[in-house]
């Protein structure tokens, strides 16, 4: 019997440019993982190759054969507890935190729920609360790249502004003044909420990165821009938008040395 | 509470106070406190006394049974003894019970459903690759690609707890489609609510938004479109209907049988507990009533998380090719799944009760039976499969339990720790309930009502009209939905094309071909109401149209037919009515009813809602890519009206503003609704046309505002040549319902080509305006001019201003 294809797996393909396509971007499931599926598209559509893993994987090599990982947008563990609290302490957020902080400088990139998994595991500061209205949200945000040397940015222009779609119940970022003021003296601020705070995020922060830029985590969602017709263009205005694409390219110049 | 009756439980038969939790029989040496001795000395607290067996039945066949509080009739009951020869034992009358309700057994419904399996054409047979019966259709898309999809109502227990009535509603229409061996890939809403001002409307409309983007955002399935109505007539009785959509390959499709004699049966997911205890029988077959108790503890608490798990979890399964049949648990939760794997199979299966997991130890066999709680399976696997079964379920952390196996017996024996305490056979409990020809009468008051046709205002003046357009746009019903679908997640998984404020939700479903689908639902109550077999008709005619607006060729049905009680002959009339025009309908117009669901006594108070068939149509795209969206884009593009615009305003948008209901609805012709089909399938495909949106609720006038307000762009619009040709006043042109029209937005290369393809077909077209981009406004020339902004200041502020 042949072997049956998981349905609505995405089918194992190269990138058109043989370097980029040697690039190998990990995207992590978790249970109650939603966007994993569509991060590995975006990487795809890049020109990048995505590499499937697994939350609870223990071996020591599991990241020898990445050069980069995405944490994923959904609802890990339900986000019953805190967002992101429990996928925390998975087995494989220890080695990535440690590739993270390593002289290797591990990129990775954690979307909405990914991003809170980030800050519960310290390695991005600050929180999430439930955002200020108290409900789920879902439109197309425009935000604007307010640092574009980070491993994930740098194929956006200084200044740009991006529309990209928002979706979260927990998405109010939330951190002491302190902190914050760091954050902007750092230039560690990466995203900001254009025209519309959709959360009640302090100072409009949508994104943010640690101090190396090689760890970057936004509440929006990059990987439902990447392609025309399927993303924000689609609904609220006539033009159609991919700049999510710029995230994932970013990252790919990059592990590839190539200058953009 | 004693901590020592691990799963062991004790079952009264005859009374409301039973003896509690036991202790473990036999067990002398438990080492947890004393049990507390609430049992009467004549019923002794070792279970095995209390568990009402076959055995035991058998012997006391004059034991008083709870039936009628379980929901059976009399009739039903004697039934029951008949079938088995003497008097149910207590698990089996729970069975019976559940599987006998209205909700679970169609016994009302099903002497009129089976028009849609008899009215069936070659045509209509085509795609369709598994037809009304299974847990839901599977219709052939090509490219080896199937669809499955399916409508449901969790109406009462929405209305009793909104948030986890919406949320389970979402819950278990996904849990149908992955049963067939699917992938959900997308899920809508259809939604009806009482007055927007009345004060428990707020309460229904927060709970129950929240509850289905809670459940539903959670999965990661795209919530592409739907309805939002508010009339009073469901004040008592929201309606929450729940539309899921899923895809697989040919091969992949599953069927709830249990096959193959010494293959395994698996109970695998949520734990059972205490939730939904009696839901199926006593929610769903009863009409509310001030005077019983509460039945808040009857809905079904939702776990989102659970039920993703359970998703890929399944899909693993399939992809492993190691379950031989599977089933979800929905209404009658262990029950139904027993009988319906069993009665579809070879007809035995055998199976051990304690086995089963419980959130709730003190369970008894018959509420274990009963329990709906949610995200719960059963399959059937073969004893090789079970090691890699069991591998995939420790991969997901998902628990599961070996509850015992089929059999060549034609009977499903349930056992106790050893002893039998249900012993049928499992076509009667699943497929020969109680049938009933209820009596139908066409109601006396219907002559009246269809009488009274509209005769209220006419506005005629230019300022007088664009008032009404405004007080148009600012209705409930016409008002933007904003509000309630922002809350909504439309796109996860990545391949939403279309979604709502568009006519249709378009999913891709190949991402190399392109090839996809589009779905949509509608239903007019008000002209159901004046007249049930054209309103039926009239909501296929909707549904269809909408799908083939945005371009795809229309397929196949599912249905939602919500009714009050069929106990009142004018509510069966209704009912058989509906039933005869939508099957009517879907024979001259070539699609098949693929499956569906009947709510009944949606009915409060004596006061039944307005019949409401909501009707889902899927159709097929060779490449989503050529989608037409609901909004015109580029400055300068002809706009063109499709069909013709007759004085149908009974049952409008427009005379419901005016406090009106009453007359005969549009004429559904559904010869021309398939012309103006193919016209606009035609014109996508050939990219003819660069928008198109449908003429329904709000007519031409709402059409126009919505095409303009979708992309904040303008247009110029002159009426009085159409006027001229229809011989209706600008008002009528405006304001009127006729059915089989649309407008489109048609590139000037292509206007020709456009024209050349109606004419060809004598389908009466004609150009009524152009784009206008940069203007800001809408304007009906000699008439009135309305800025956009005004107008979507007065249609998206109505929803927020009532629930924010």
């Amino acid at each position: 019997m042949t072997e049956t294809p998981l349905i609505g797996a995405p089918a194992p393909e190269a990138g058109s440019n043989a370097a980029l396509a040697g690039a190998r971007i990990g995207v992590v499931t978790f249970p109650g993982t939603l966007d994993d599926r569509d991060a590995a598209r975006a990487v795809r559509m890049a020109g990048g190759t995505p590499v499937q893993l697994w939350h609870a994987d223990t071996s020591s090599d599991v990241l020898s054969d990445v050069d980069a990982v995405i944490l994923p947008g959904g609802f890990s563990y339900g986000d019953y507890l805190r967002a992101g609290a429990i996928a925390r302490f998975a087995p494989l957020m220890s080695r990535i935190i440690d590739a993270a902080n390593s002289n290797a400088k591990l990129p990775v990139l954690g979307i909405c729920n990914g991003f809170q998994m980030l800050t519960e595991s310290h390695l991005l500061p600050g929180s999430m609360l439930k955002n200020d209205h108290l409900k789920f949200i879902c439109r197309d945000q425009v935000l604007r790249v307010e640092n574009n040397t980070t491993a994930w940015t740098t194929d956006f222009d200084a200044n740009q502004e991006i529309t990209v779609p928002l979706k979260n119940q927990d998405g109010q970022y939330l951190a002491d003044d302190k902190t914050l003021d760091a954050l902007e003296a750092e230039g560690r601020v990466v995203f900001r909420y254009v025209g519309f705070n959709p959360n009640g995020s302090r100072r409009d922060i949508a994104g943010i990165a640690n101090e190396a830029g090689n760890v970057v985590g936004l509440m929006p969602h990059p990987e439902h821009a990447v392609e025309t017709g399927y993303g924000p263009g689609s609904f609220e205005n006539s033009s159609t938008s991919t700049d999510g694409l710029g995230f994932f390219t970013s990252v790919l110049n990059k592990l590839v040395g190539g200058t953009k | 509470m004693s901590e020592v009756s691990t799963g062991s439980t004790t079952e009264g038969v005859s009374t409301g106070s039973t003896t509690g939790a036991g202790s473990n029989s036999g067990d002398v040496s438990n080492t947890g406190p004393e049990t507390v001795e609430i049992a009467p000395a004549t019923a002794p607290v070792d279970r095995k006394f209390n568990i009402d067996t076959v055995d035991n039945a058998e012997k006391t066949p004059d034991t008083d049974l709870p039936w009628a509080e379980l929901g059976l009739k009399d009739t039903e009951y004697q039934r029951v003894v008949e079938i088995l020869g003497r008097r149910p034992t207590a698990a089996e009358l729970a069975m019976y019970s559940v599987m006998w309700s209205e909700h679970c057994s169609y016994k009302s419904s099903k002497v009129h459903l089976r028009q849609f399996g008899d009215k069936v054409t070659d045509e209509m047979k085509e795609h369709l690759l598994v037809g009304i019966g299974e847990n839901a259709g599977v219709v052939d898309i090509g490219e080896g690609w199937a669809v499955t999809f399916k409508v449901e109502s969790h109406n009462h227990p929405s209305f009793v707890e909104p948030y986890q009535g919406a949320a389970t509603g979402v819950g278990g229409i996904v849990r149908d489609i992955i049963s067939m061996g699917a992938r959900p890939v997308a899920v809508m809403d259809p939604l009806r609510f009482g007055a927007i001002d009345h004060p428990d409307t707020a309460r229904l409309v927060h709970g129950i938004v929240s509850g289905i983007g809670g459940y539903g955002n959670s999965l990661g399935l795209p919530n592409i479109g739907g309805e939002v109505v508010f009339d009073s007539v469901y004040q008592g009785n929201p309606l929450v209907n729940a539309l899921a959509v899923g895809v697989l390959r040919h091969e992949d499709i599953r069927l709830a049988n249990a096959s193959g004699a010494g293959n395994k049966v698996v109970l695998f997911g949520a734990r059972t507990g205490g939730d939904g205890i009696g839901g199926a029988s006593v929610l769903a077959s009863e009409s509310f009533d001030a005077t019983k108790p509460s039945k808040r503890p009857a809905v079904q608490v939702g776990d989102p998380f659970a039920e993703k798990v359970l998703i890929e979890c399944c899909l693993e399964l399939f992809k492993a090719a190691v379950v031989e049949g599977i089933q979800d648990l929905g209404a009658a939760g262990i029950s139904c799944a027993t009988s319906e794997l069993a009665s579809n199979g070879d007809g035995g299966m055998h199976v051990e009760l304690t086995k089963v997991l419980l959130r709730d130890p003190t369970l008894t066999p018959g509420e274990i039976l009963m329990s709906e709680s949610q995200e719960r399976m059963m399959a059937v696997v073969t004893p090789e499969n079970m090691a890699a079964f069991e591998a995939i379920m420790d991969k997901w952390a998902v628990e599961y339990s070996w509850l015992g196996e089929v059999t060549d017996t034609g009977r499903l024996i349930i056992d106790w720790d050893g002893e039998t305490i249900v012993d049928v056979d499992p076509r009667t409990v699943a497929h020969e309930g109680p049938v009933y020809e209820r009596p139908y009468a066409r109601p006396e008051w219907l002559d009246g009502v269809q009488a009274d046709s509209f005769t209220g205002g006419r506005p005629a003046s230019g300022n007088e009209l664009r008032d009404a357009v405004l007080q148009l746009m600012a209705a409930p019903n016409m008002a933007s939905k904003k509000w309630v679908t922002d809350q909504y997640d439309r796109y996860v998984q990545g391949n939403t094309a279309l979604a709502m404020p568009d006519d249709a939700g378009v999913i891709r479903v190949d991402e190399g071909s392109g090839l996809g689908v589009a779905l949509s639902t509608d239903a007019n109550g008000r002209y159901s109401y004046l007249s049930p077999y054209e309103g039926a008709r009239l909501a296929l005619a909707e549904s269809y149209r909408n799908v083939a607006t945005s371009g795809a060729r229309p397929l196949a049905v599912t249905d939602c037919l919500n009714f009050g009680s069929p106990e009142d002959p004018d509510v069966m009339w209704q009912f058989a009515e509906s039933v005869r025009g939508l099957s009517d309908a879907c024979q001259e117009l070539g699609v098949p009813v693929t499956g569906g669901n009947v709510s009944l006594y949606n009915q409060t108070g004596g006061v039944a809602i307005h019949p409401t068939p909501v009707v889902g149509v899927l159709g097929v795209f060779d490449d989503v890519a050529r989608r037409t969206p609901s909004g015109w884009r580029e400055d300068g593009q002809a706009v063109y009206l499709l069909g013709t615009t007759a004085d149908e305003l009974d049952g409008s948008e427009w005379a419901n503003l005016q406090g009106h209901l009453g007359g005969l609805p549009p004429k559904a012709d559904l010869d021309r609704e398939r012309q103006l089909a193919e016209i606009l399938i035609n014109a996508s495909r050939d990219g003819m046309v660069d928008a198109a949106h449908d003429l329904s609720e709000g007519g031409l006038a709402a059409a126009l505002v919505e095409s303009s307000l979708r992309y904040n762009t303008g247009a110029r619009v002159a009426l009085s040549e159409v006027c001229d040709r229809d011989g209706v006043d600008p008002f009528t042109l405006l304001f009127s319902e006729s059915q089989g029209r649309a407008i489109v937005s048609v590139p000037r290369s292509e206007e020709i080509r456009f024209t050349d393809m109606c004419s060809a077909r004598s389908f009466p077209t004609a150009r009524i305006g152009v784009v206008d981009a940069d203007s800001g406004s809408l304007e009906v020339q000699g008439l009135f001019t309305l800025p956009l902004d005004e107008v979507r200041k007065v249609n998206e502020e109505v929803l927020p201003k009532y629930f924010a």
